[in-house]
């Protein structure tokens, strides 16, 4: 029988990165994601690790660029206001080619909002974050398991790609206890090597990492191999999970936590005769756009259910065919509980047509 | 008695026989060459890593024969700390202007020095942001004119130049911390003995070391190179005292 562990999803994020190869963290304590720094200060000594808990959020990004651009494994871990702060080390990332996980287990904003779930750092993670126009990959787990796995996924997607990742979760995520299968992480073998890191030249030509281009056509030529790697990323790297599409006349799509009461919601309204499937974004960037196209070719209304006033569903009405109608139904964080299945059943309820 | 020829001076091996971007009369070059001299003297080229910070200072990668990483404007000692615990053999430097390491980069400067990341860390101090056109830099002096402190720097206002230097002598992590100027062969000479004794202290693993260069900018300062060299021996000198603050190896 497997061994099965009962964790929170932060501790499974943070077993994830450990069982990855991951051995750098450094991070600053926020509120609802230090049991993450916590389970990594306790563990990385056993295997050898650095921790280091850094004076800001600042320091910590930047602690990050620096050891990925040695080519270490490295991460960083935060909530929404801390990760507003590592924009700045984030797009000096994206612009230098480095990989490296920043994990966003959100609060609820904006400002110092509250410690609620919350899915409002959507377009901050998705749409770039910082400046200069850049994308980072973001994953979205839905459960402790994924928790795990996507971490791992997400260091395989950012050396490959040499794109910082996101795993994008929230309160809800990273503080409840699940079942948790772990299993050995097994590198892909195609990895690229990182023959671009600095370890000083030792007889090699000098190595460089990056941001700044003056050079007459440099900084363009750049940003289009940037966007070249956006494009594979688009073409080769979307992950969704789909239930129900055969013979669905409604989809409901929803990422993360509010996918877990869309599942119960949609097997509500089954129960009820109503043919509802399920679309849920596993990658939002890069977002799953022709897994939406190809299922609103056949169904032609889609509900788009956020805890938020209405991120992704600007994403999804890009991406379904032109004659599908898009409705969305959410709510901002502050409520203090979760939408219940019944409630979003009912709007299941009023947008369902035969 | 030998004919044979010793040769004495050298272009540094690591520092690029290239042409610099850097002004007339700027002294970057010269503590470039300072840096180089130092590590040549220790055979640490191949294994050092740069940091090279934002500023006048940013093409340190066009200059140096090193492996470079660029950071973000004022966090090179944090970026110079990832490097450091990834890399622990290598010797790494970071190498930072006034605005980038006394403004900007404060807390990143502190909390390097003060977990005694095995760094040195080179802070060229001119008064001025030079890049950006000569704007008022955390230790221009007081009454100093710049283009945003068009009457002189008011202290009541503004607040005081920062001693870097001694600032961080207090920190239990730091090791080594000393000013040097380079207005003058004399002051060039111990400059490039006193990076040397924070380079050592570094390869000796004591700990952090930090060395601050006070330095002309004759283009912002709106002098000639003498005057400038002058200006440094007469305002800068007085106010950022040249000295060694902290030297654990003489404990």
């Amino acid at each position: 029988m497997q061994k099965r562990l009962l964790v929170k999803g932060n501790e499974a994020v943070a077993m994830g990165a450990i069982e990855a190869g991951c051995r750098f963290y450094f991070g600053y304590p926020i509120t609802p994601q230090s049991d993450i720094p916590e389970y990594i200060s306790r563990e990385f000594p056993k295997v050898g690790g650095t921790f280091i808990q850094a004076e800001s959020e600042i320091a910590s990004i930047n602690m990050l660029l620096g050891a990925s651009a040695c080519g270490m494994r490295a991460m960083t871990s935060s909530s929404s206001p801390g990760i507003s702060l590592k924009q700045e080390g984030i797009s000096y990332m994206a612009g230098s080619e480095l990989p490296g996980l920043i994990v966003n287990i959100s609060r609820s904003g904006p400002g110092l909002g509250g410690i609620d779930a919350s899915q409002s750092d959507y377009f901050q993670a998705v749409k770039g974050g910082g400046h200069g126009g850049y994308h980072t990959i973001v994953l979205a787990p839905h459960s402790v398991q994924e928790m795990y796995d996507l971490t791992m996924l997400a260091f395989d997607l950012s050396d490959r790609y040499r794109v910082p990742a996101m795993l994008l979760g929230d309160s809800v995520l990273g503080q409840m206890k699940e079942a948790l299968i772990p299993h050995p992480y097994v590198a892909p073998a195609d990895l690229p090597a990182k023959d671009w890191a600095v370890s000083g030249k030792d007889g090699r030509a000098q190595r460089v990492v990056k941001s700044l281009y003056l050079g007459d056509g440099e900084l363009e030529a750049h940003n289009w191999k940037l966007y070249r790697k956006y494009q594979e990323l688009r073409e080769r790297e979307t992950r969704c999970e789909t239930a129900g599409l055969d013979d669905a006349k409604l989809l409901v799509t929803a990422f993360g936590v509010t996918s877990r009461i869309a599942k119960t919601a949609i097997r509500m309204a089954r129960e009820e005769g109503l043919k509802v499937g399920l679309l849920r974004p596993i990658t939002l960037f890069p977002f799953p756009d022709k897994a939406f196209a190809d299922a609103t070719a056949r169904t032609k209304r889609v509900l788009c259910f956020e805890l938020n006033t209405g991120q992704m569903v600007e994403d999804v009405r890009l991406s379904v065919a032109r004659d599908a109608e898009v409705f969305f139904y959410g709510r901002p964080p502050g409520a203090g509980s979760l939408p219940t299945p019944e409630e979003l059943l009912a709007q299941i309820r009023t947008y369902y047509k035969d | 008695m030998s004919t044979a020829m010793q040769q004495v001076f050298a272009h540094p091996v690591s520092l690029k026989d290239v042409q610099t971007h850097f002004c007339p009369g700027c002294q970057h070059g010269t503590i470039h060459r300072l840096v180089a001299e130092a590590m040549d003297h220790f055979g640490v080229q191949e294994k050092t890593i740069g940091v090279a910070s934002v500023g006048c200072s940013v093409f340190l990668y066009a200059y140096f024969d090193i492996d470079v990483v660029e950071a973000p404007h004022g966090r090179a000692p944090a970026v110079a700390t990832g490097v450091k615990r990834a890399c622990p053999d290598k010797f790494v430097f970071t190498y930072q202007g006034d605005g980038d390491l006394a403004a900007i980069g404060t807390s990143e400067i502190i909390h390097a020095a003060n977990r005694g990341e095995g760094m040195t860390v080179i802070f060229v101090n001119n008064t001025t942001y030079g890049m950006t056109g000569g704007q008022m830099a955390p230790t221009t002096l007081p009454n100093q004119k710049t283009s945003t402190s068009p009457y002189g720097r008011n202290v009541g206002n503004d607040g005081y130049p920062i001693r870097m230097a001694e600032l961080l002598a207090q920190l239990e992590g730091v090791a080594f911390s000393a000013r040097v100027a380079v207005n003058t062969p004399k002051n060039v000479m111990q400059a490039g003995r006193v990076i040397k004794q924070a380079f050592e202290t570094q390869l000796q693993g004591r700990g952090f070391s930090f060395v601050e260069v006070l330095s002309a900018c004759p283009t912002n300062w709106g002098m000639d190179p003498l005057k400038a060299n002058a200006r440094i021996a007469e305002e800068m000198i007085p106010y950022f005292p040249l000295a060694t603050f902290k030297d654990t190896s003489a404990a």
